[in-house]
């Protein structure tokens, strides 16, 4: 299984049509998708979708019985199907019944979960999909790479040669020329077919409606010619009022296609006649497998209230990277990883929910507000429950739990890895570790950690405190990053201190699905950053002032430790990221810089992921980098990730080199020679990076930028 | 005007011609079908298989001689049903409401004729009183109970798919030309 897993993921990184087509598509969805939302508060509207589908996801056995019998008033027959088994087997019976040998199908994502087609086939049935992408797929007999557009990782010439094969005719890889070869193909199976099958983007209970958004025309064709109509629907489309369909019609085009609105809409409310006068047979299956489960569990409950635009899959740095292919199975992409989990299996999910760097550019776009980063987080901690990691990660954590040992190691490697370290990098690993140094140079562990350092730093004494909180990067790799943060600190009169008891945060044990072990690691660093009196506790790092802010509280909660919520409280309402301080300092007139300082030299941020998309900490650092003297110049995509990712370096290094590529292509296209961040370990990643391309690019922490800035006062 | 105090028309010409649909307007329903008559004969709508027209009976067409005009414009047919349909070039109807904000035809599209003629021919000509314009696809929608309506369509545009390398391509399995044509004096549906 994982052998296949990794052969897959090789394979597509390796795939210069995929990547290309996928990256491409990624630059311009988001021009787009802005373009689309213009005078539309997409905040309010998206508060909006989650309260709807919320609270019907809430109560899924109400309106579902509610719909059945609105939709039955009007001539419809609705089937709630709790298994795939029993929907397919309700599918072929209808057939039989009504004699069909023909289906014609629009797209539904339902009808391949149930892996229905081969079902249909199997049976004796002619089974064509005509949505334009699915039928291309159907050809290659692959599985759609992404949610909205099917066939995005095929090129021209490939969907030509399936044609040729399906029309026995030569044809040029001219896509209108394509295009209309499929019209008429499909044309005579829209007029011979005797069942139609459709899904629905929603279903309204009220009225016993379907809703059915398409830009082919297919679907409207699939509902229209056949006698038969057949819609498999999952019960999370399901919504209790009419008018709770506006805010996802203005939603989903905007988000799925950069439309204002798809060609078609089409709303059906019970059974229409067919052309010959005949009523129209209308079945609508209602598929559970697993959903009611899923609404009955507090945090999975959220990722029902998904409307398929696979915006998380366009903004996503690894999806534009890997398709679906890899990662995803039938659905695909993030919200694929946890819809995976519940309607297939949580095993299935296995591999694929590794693939996720949690650096949560899909939150920002999620027009449903699913907090899909932490749900594949979640379901990280389920599968380590029912499967324990493999023993060397479990001796790391082990490790990681005794502060004493853990930071004994770390010194002793220190020494360990002079034979391969030089100017500070580490450029080759032994074999079995190799693939982390290809592209990417590791640093140094420091030959002095920042907390053996910090009681020699020079402070003036000041009457307010500030505890510095390290992390495990600026204490073992990066102590000069804290020497910086006293400086800084401690030139707008904070004095600050170093607990010794603190120790590594839990994000590693966290993000690996070891909550037991971050428990620990909040208890030990709650009972040393509590010691002292100290009006702050400052980190240099996103990542652990997650942590203390807010992780170390759900994390107790998760394993029970109830008794330390209140001090996590305690440590989170102190705990501020160095740049937010910085700028509440120069704005409370404690900070300033002298005047010509840094002498308006060009500094290009990067944006981590933590800062910005959990703290919403962009602003800080940039107006600090302005007041020390800097020209700030913006990069392309600023605030995609870099790569690191914590350990998804060592979990997938292929991806996260190839996400640096990237990165540091901006970096240098922003010409300006100095970079700031305020991650030690996008620090980390990026000045590796470069180390091996030979840039003479410097990467700096932003508290490194404003300790220097400080220097020209001593300087004169 | 009288039949767009709101001056939504505006609007709507603009956003249905962003999506690649083309709008007129008239001011008379003679002037609207001497339009509507030069088209057919100028797209070579004839009395022969894939050459027909078909116009799906609406108030429009109610005030009209059906025979005269399949006089004028041989292969002008009246008698909607899939197999005229599919052979047609041109389907003609008429919609109910415009939703200006987006460029949206909306219309209560339970006769399957309605559908017919604007799904399967390569054209389709919509025809639509000028004082059906409303200002979004909710005020359309709004004016009907869809528990009395089994199909309700809403169109914007024609038939489009990105589906082959994202490239945008018009007229896939609906028309590739959607021709609006608004009429000042076409008495609506009743508010």
């Amino acid at each position: 299984m994982r052998d296949e897993f990794a052969g897959s993921l090789a394979r597509a990184l390796a795939n210069p049509n995929l990547t290309g087509a996928l990256t491409r598509f990624s630059e311009t969805y988001r021009i787009s998708r802005a373009q689309a939302y213009e005078g539309i508060d997409f905040a309010a509207l998206r508060r909006q979708i989650a309260g709807i589908k919320g609270q019907a996801a809430g109560r899924l056995p109400e309106l579902a019985a509610r719909f059945r019998e609105n939709a039955e008033a009007l001539g419809a027959q609705v089937f709630l199907a709790t298994n795939p088994q029993q929907a397919r087997e309700y599918v072929l019976a209808v057939a039989r019944r009504g004699g069909v040998r023909k289906v014609v199908k629009s797209k539904s994502m339902a009808s391949e979960e149930l892996h229905l087609n081969p079902f249909l086939e199997q049976a004796g049935l002619e089974v064509t999909e005509t949505d334009l992408g699915e039928w291309i797929i159907q050809l290659a007999g692959q599985r759609p790479s992404h949610m909205v557009l099917p066939a995005i990782h095929l090129t021209r010439e490939e969907v030509a040669d399936l044609f040729r094969q399906e029309a026995g005719e030569r044809l040029s890889s001219d896509i209108p020329r394509l295009v209309a070869t499929a019209r008429a193909r499909l044309r005579q199976r829209f007029l011979n077919a005797d069942l139609g099958i459709t899904g629905a983007n929603v279903a309204v209970a009220e009225t016993g409606s379907l809703v059915l958004v398409t830009n082919e025309g297919n679907a409207r064709l699939v509902a229209t010619l056949p006698r038969i109509h057949l819609a498999i629907v999952g019960l999370e489309k399901l919504v209790g009022q009419f008018e709770e369909i506006y805010p996802i019609l203005t939603a989903l085009p905007r988000s799925a296609t950069s439309q204002l609105l798809t060609s078609y809409v089409s709303v059906i409310s019970g059974a229409a006649q067919n052309s010959d006068g005949s009523p129209k047979e209308l079945h609508i299956v209602l598929l559970d497998n697993r959903r009611t489960e899923m609404a009955a569990d507090p945090q999975f409950r959220t990722a029902l209230q998904c409307i398929r635009c696979a915006s998380c899959l366009n903004v996503c740095p690894v999806y534009r990277l890997v398709g679906g292919h890899v990662f995803g199975k039938v659905y695909t992409g993030g919200i694929g990883v946890i819809l995976t989990a519940w309607f297939d299996a949580l095993k299935q999910a296995g591999d694929i929910q590794s693939l996720c760097i949690q650096c949560g550019q899909c939150v920002e776009f999620c027009p449903a507000e699913i907090p899909i980063p932490d749900l594949i987080l979640e379901l990280r901690r389920r599968l380590t429950e029912q499967t324990p990691p493999p023993l060397v990660e479990r001796a790391i954590f082990q490790v990681v739990n005794q502060r004493r040992l853990f930071h004994g190691l770390l010194r002793a490697a220190s020494l360990a890895q002079k034979p391969v370290a030089k100017d500070g990098f580490i450029r080759h690993l032994p074999w079995f570790l190799s693939n982390l140094t290809d592209g990417r140079s590791l640093p140094a562990i420091a030959k002095e950690p920042f907390r053996d350092v910090f009681p020699r730093l020079a402070q003036r004494p000041g009457r307010e405190k500030a505890a510095l909180y390290a992390g495990c990067l600026i204490d073992f790799v990066y102590p000069e990053t804290g020497a910086a943060m006293v400086k800084v600190l401690n030139h707008a009169g904070l004095e600050a201190v170093f607990p010794e008891g603190q120790t590594c945060c839990g994000a590693p044990a966290r993000s690996s699905g070891a909550d037991a072990v971050a428990a620990q690691n909040a208890i030990d660093n709650i009972e040393a950053l509590l010691e002292p009196e100290v009006r702050y506790i400052v980190s240099g790092c996103p990542t652990c002032t997650v942590a203390l802010q807010r992780a170390f509280r759900h994390v107790l909660e998760q394993t029970g430790r109830h008794d330390w919520l209140g001090r996590a409280a305690e440590v989170a309402a102190k705990t501020v990221d160095f740049s937010t301080l910085a700028s509440r300092l120069a704005a409370e007139g404690r900070l300033e810089f002298p005047p010509g300082a840094a002498a308006g030299s060009p500094v290009t941020y990067h944006d981590s992921c933590h800062l910005k998309r959990t703290l919403h900490a962009e602003g800080p650092p940039r107006e600090m980098l302005r007041q020390s003297g800097h020209e700030l110049v913006e990069m392309y995509e600023a605030d995609s990730c870099c790569g690191m990712g914590g350990s998804y370096l060592a979990k997938h290094p292929e991806i996260s080199k190839a996400i640096l590529a990237r990165k540091l292509a901006h970096l240098e296209a922003a010409g300006t020679g100095r970079v700031a961040t305020d991650c030690p370990g996008c620090v980390l990643q990026m000045r590796g990076g470069l180390d091996q391309r030979q840039a003479n690019i410097q990467v700096k922490h932003t508290a490194e930028w404003l300790a220097k800035s400080l220097d020209v006062d001593k300087d004169g | 005007m009288r039949s767009d105090p709101a001056g939504l028309f505006a609007g709507f010409k603009s956003r249905a011609e962003a999506v690649s649909a083309e709008v007129r307007r008239f001011a008379t329903r003679t002037e609207a079908l001497g339009f509507v008559l030069s088209f057919l004969r100028e797209e070579g709508v004839a009395d022969a298989p894939d050459c027909f027209a078909v116009w799906a009976d609406c108030p429009f067409l109610r005030r009209c001689d059906r025979a005269a005009l399949g006089r004028e414009v041989p292969g002008l047919r009246f008698d909607v049903t899939p197999e005229t349909a599919a052979a047609a070039r041109v389907g003609i109807s008429q919609m109910e409401w415009a939703a200006a904000r987006t460029g949206t035809l909306v219309e209560d599209a339970t006769r399957v004729e309605q559908r017919l003629v604007s799904s399967l021919p390569p054209i389709h000509v919509a025809l639509i009183p000028t004082s059906g314009l409303v200002d979004d696809l909710a005020a359309a929608f709004g004016r009907v109970d869809p528990r009395r309506a089994a199909f309700l369509a809403a169109i914007t545009g024609p038939s489009r798919t990105a589906d082959i390398e994202r490239v945008l391509t018009i007229g896939v399995h609906g028309p590739r030309r959607l021709i609006v044509v608004f009429i000042d004096d076409l008495e609506g549906a009743p508010a």
